[in-house]
């Protein structure tokens, strides 16, 4: 069993469905994690999870970053441990400096929730191993600040890195104008961090693990990908 | 205290003489001031319903799955396997005209609260909208503020918005209508009910603090008609927090799901007035209510204001004293208040305390049993026809293609989707069918089981004829639901009307309630929650009377739903019920010829029940693969709809994410033959009660007209190419690429901007 720890902020809301969604996995084994703990435990990967935190009132994430569990996550980030930031999680990731860049209110000016299709730029990492180069994903955005934005000099190394894992393109796996839902610098969906251990999303993979329901079943790639990346060799 | 209690503050209050006179009667003299506020509020027609109880009364409430009818926050029904749902449907009309953001978001967070109070996780929001013309400015701005704080509150909680329905027309233009209506999922053995027990037990508030927002909301706002001071009431529109009611929801579910609490009631209209009252008089004990220890946002507060302020995010909870230190560790750990304001007495009165002195004294049943009951001697208004009008008396527009075109775009008719991809419509992962088709359709997670919700109203028929319109409105729900598959089981409703004080008006409430009651009897469809709104009138124009109306329906096995989208070249599509249509109230009628008269055809509730059970058990046998009910714009429209529809991608329940273009499939178009003795154009867009589009596969065609028996079927034609085709007696009237319907059909935006 692979051990995931879901951090519930106050405000998150996609918490429940992040371990219901693992829990379709026959092996991960997922507990919370409280924003007032200190410590993630002995976990092996860290979920956090889209949602409000403390209200988004401010800029989103930006009171999340200060919770006593962000420390420990951080810590847990720079021994190398797996973190994945969807939607909020994403923004908060951004806010803690545990991934580059920022999210800016969708050009839009509107909460919009939609289905959009990713082509998976990079799959050397271990949140899209499960996927192939140019695979396409279809998976629901829903977000008020997912315009992601970063300054040329990062970008630039953050392209010669592999670092923008997802991309926002049509259905035939094109870059096309109605296919960016926010005004995404260079249609980014997904990036992750220099070392690869830490990633970002705005589009919700916990929605998208059940083929019968309306979310489909791409986004489980993603939670694949982490089982696999942390399952121990089975030996010979 | 500072004001006296004089008849004069009475009326003021919103009260009458002769109930001034009679509070005074109870209350054995001139009563308090906080008195006196808490009965103009207990009494006002918001929360007294003293013009709506006597023809309540009318609607069956009872049935086999109902576990709690009317009078309590919700209604509850028993789904299967031991769960169960809590259903209700609340206005916030009045507060969203003056505000609609804050309205609207305030009216999610109330009806969400309703929900989990009876301990329920609020699992699905819908919402059913009226507003004037779009051309006018500032119904533009009042869609945008109501959609934007509909978005706001449910998508900040995490309780998915996956259906409801959007009407303009000019007679809400004074007064937009805001119907919010939420369902949640509760264990059937563990319902909680808002009524005090346990003689020394704590009466605690938990929650945001309490503010001078919405004071008098009830009576201000909601049982008043509007005029030219509409801009002078604004600061009686409470502000929403849902960040603070995310909280409440999980650490009331948690003391509630541990048994840490006696009994919940939430904060909505009146306040604590409303929430402590009810509690003691349900529960026959009484609450002394320590007005002084509520935590203030303003420190000067007087304390009939403490006691009616309609500050948000607020529940009552009756707490042993054995209990009081669990109760606060939740809350702590949630950061939220909780204070001990008082405690359960065996008095029977409701007593308040400033300070240490009463200030207040009532006798909590007769503040609840003795609101005044008024029955408006009622008559039929003038505009009211009896005559179906005169085709003939209507042109006959040249292009029926073009007028098709014209339907799909008209803002009653166009896609909706602007406004639901504001929301939040999967969160929580029991989504099976997202806004876009006839109801929305959620799993139950561990089961098989499914449960389906729709919300329906046809103003302009109950316009022409109440009792008619709000007959087919119960109709159509129970369609709907039927479309997707689901049995229909439950009714919750919301009756948006006029001003109760003058005839006309009330007969139109007392013909639409009997007309919702007699379909609900026919439909085995029990209303179990509901909410009246009256008043909704300015410079004395009446709204259309509008009685929502929110709908249940279940699955044993929720994978044989299905959805409008035509499915596959070469399938049969069929129409099942009457041919019979009209022109009368139609919106044909009124986007084409400017009119809305006439008379609309009644429902056959027999024939009504026989279609519904045919469809549902079409789809049950998987032998149904598509179903749509025929309802504005009439056949052509739902035949339009089916095929802008099969564009969608992806999945059962996938709407196309990109508008044209990017992720399309391709569309499925439909040739078909109608055969009619109506003009051609009344036949195609003429609206008409009991009727569903259907396709099957050709070689299930046998087994499906042996299930329809002697209901009326015809086939139409088939599904095939991209192009819609429509042929009567060998006159093509429509034959266009659905690319260029689905184009019409997505222009909703183009007149927002």
């Amino acid at each position: 069993m692979v051990r995931f720890g879901v951090v519930v902020f106050p405000g998150s809301n996609c918490d429940a469905d992040a371990r219901h969604a693992l829990s379709t996995f026959g092996d991960a084994d997922v507990r919370f994690l409280w924003h007032k703990d200190t410590s993630v435990g002995d976990v092996q990967a860290i979920v956090l999870p889209g949602g409000f935190s403390y209200g988004d009132y401010l800029r989103c994430g930006a009171i999340a970053r200060f919770s006593p569990i962000m420390q420990a996550v951080t810590e847990f980030a720079e021994a190398g441990g797996l973190v994945l930031g969807i939607c909020n999680g994403f923004q908060i990731l951004t806010e803690a400096g545990l991934l580059p860049g920022a999210l800016l209110r969708n050009t839009g000016l509107k909460f919009v929730c939609r289905y959009v299709n990713l082509k998976v730029e990079n799959a050397a990492t271990p949140f899209t191993g499960a996927c192939r180069e140019g695979d396409l994903l279809r998976i629901v955005v829903k977000h008020n600040e997912g315009n992601y934005t970063v300054d040329p000099a990062t970008y630039e190394k953050m392209q010669a890195n592999g670092q923008i894992v997802l991309r926002y393109v049509d259905a035939q796996g094109e870059r096309a104008a109605g296919a960016n839902p926010n005004g995404a610098l260079d249609d980014i969906a997904g990036v992750c961090n220099e070392r690869g251990n830490v990633f970002g999303m705005m589009p919700h993979p916990e929605n998208s693990v059940e083929a019968e329901l309306a979310g489909g079943a791409d986004g489980g790639k993603i939670f694949r990908s982490m089982i696999d990346a942390l399952r121990p060799a089975v030996p010979a | 205290m500072s004001a006296r209690a004089t008849v004069e503050a009475a009326v003021k209050l919103g009260l009458t003489a002769d109930e001034y006179a009679h509070i005074r009667e109870i209350q054995g003299g001139e009563p308090t001031y906080v008195e006196l506020a808490i009965y103009s509020l207990m009494w006002s027609e918001h929360c007294s319903y003293k013009h709506s109880r006597p023809i309540l009364g009318r609607f069956p409430t009872s049935g086999p799955r109902v576990l709690q009818g009317p009078g309590e926050n919700a209604g509850i029904i028993d789904v299967g396997d031991g769960w169960a749902v809590a259903m209700k449907v609340e206005s916030h009309n009045h507060p969203s005209a003056v505000e609609p953001f804050q309205g609207a978001a305030t009216g999610v967070g109330g009806i969400v609260r309703d929900i989990f109070t009876m301990g329920a996780r609020p699992i699905i929001s819908l919402d059913s909208l009226r507003f004037g013309e779009l051309d006018e400015p500032r119904q533009r701005f009042l869609f945008d503020g109501v959609v934007g704080g509909i978005g706001f509150y449910g998508n900040c909680l995490g309780v998915p918005t996956v259906g409801g329905e959007v009407y303009f027309e000019p007679s809400y233009a004074g007064n937009c209508l805001v119907n919010a209506m939420s369902a949640g999922l509760l264990r059937a053995d563990k319902i909680v009910r808002a009524k005090a027990a346990g003689i020394g037990n704590k009466v605690v508030l938990i929650g945001s603090r309490t503010g001078r927002d919405g004071i008098g909301g009830a009576s201000v706002l909601a049982s008043q008609e509007f005029d030219e001071t509409l801009e002078e009431k604004r600061p009686s529109v409470q502000v929403g927090d849902p960040f603070t009611e995310k909280k409440l929801i999980e650490a009331c579910l948690e003391m509630l799901g541990g048994d840490l609490v006696v009994s919940m009631q939430d904060l909505g209209a009146a306040g604590l007035t409303s929430s402590s009252s009810e509690m003691a008089s349900k529960g026959h004990v009484g609450l002394d209510i320590h007005a002084d220890r509520v935590p203030l946002r303003e420190a000067d507060m007087e304390p009939w204001e403490i006691m009616i302020s309609e500050s948000q995010e607020r529940m009552l909870a009756i707490v042993s004293p054995a209990r009081m230190s669990d109760v606060g560790e939740v809350c702590a750990r949630w950061d939220l208040d909780c204070t001990e304001i008082g405690e359960v007495t065996d008095s029977k009165m409701l007593r308040i305390f400033w300070h240490g002195k009463r200030v207040g004294n009532i006798p909590a049943r007769r503040l609840a049993d003795e609101a005044p009951v008024i029955r408006t001697p009622s008559f039929k208004p003038d505009y009211i026809s009896d005559k179906p009008v005169a085709i003939n008396t209507y042109e006959r527009p040249d292009d029926l293609g073009a007028v098709l075109v014209e339907l799909l775009a008209a803002p009653n008719i166009a896609s909706k989707r602007w406004a639901y991809e504001q929301y939040d419509y999967i969160v929580q992962a029991n989504t099976v069918q997202i806004p876009g088709s006839d109801a929305a359709v959620l799993r139950i997670k561990g089961t098989s089981r499914g449960i389906a919700f729709t919300i329906d109203c046809n103003g302009r028929h109950c316009h022409l004829d109440p009792y008619r319109g709000a007959k087919a409105a119960v109709a159509e729900a129970a369609r709907n639901l039927s479309c997707a598959g689901a049995l229909p089981v439950a009714v919750t409703d919301c009756l948006n009307f006029g001003n109760p004080e003058k005839g006309d008006m009330y007969w139109t409430f007392e013909q639409a309630v009997e007309g919702m009651a007699e379909a609900c009897e026919a439909l085995d469809t029990p209303v179990v929650s509901g909410n009246v709104s009256f008043y909704n009138e300015s410079f004395g124009n009446p709204i259309y009377p509008t009685p929502v109306v929110g709908m249940l329906g279940v699955y044993d096995d929720v994978s044989i739903h299905t959805d409008q989208r035509f499915k596959d070249d070469g399938d049969v599509i069929l129409l099942l019920g009457p041919d019979s249509v009209a022109l009368d109230g139609s919106e044909y009628q009124k986007t084409m010829f400017g009119q809305v008269e006439g008379r609309v055809p009644d429902v056959d509730l027999a024939l009504e029940k026989e279609v519904e059970r045919v469809v549902r058990d079409g789809i049950a046998r998987r032998l149904v693969k598509s179903a749509h009910d025929c309802a504005d714009g009439g056949l052509a429209v739902a035949l339009a709809e089916c095929c802008i529809s099969s564009g969608a991608t992806g999945g059962a329940a996938f709407a196309d994410p990109d508008g044209v273009g990017p992720g399309r499939a391709r569309f499925r178009g439909a040739d078909v033959e109608i055969k009619t003795t109506l003009r051609d154009d009344v036949a195609l867009f003429g609206e008409g009660p009991s009727r569903i589009v259907l396709s099957v596969a050709p070689t299930h065609l046998p087994a499906f007209r042996q299930l329809a028996g002697e209901l009326p079927l015809a086939v139409l034609g088939r599904v095939t190419g991209a192009v819609l085709r429509c042929t009567i007696e060998e006159n093509v009237l429509i034959d266009l690429p659905v690319g260029e319907l689905s184009e019409a059909y997505e222009s909703l935006p183009d007149r927002l901007d």
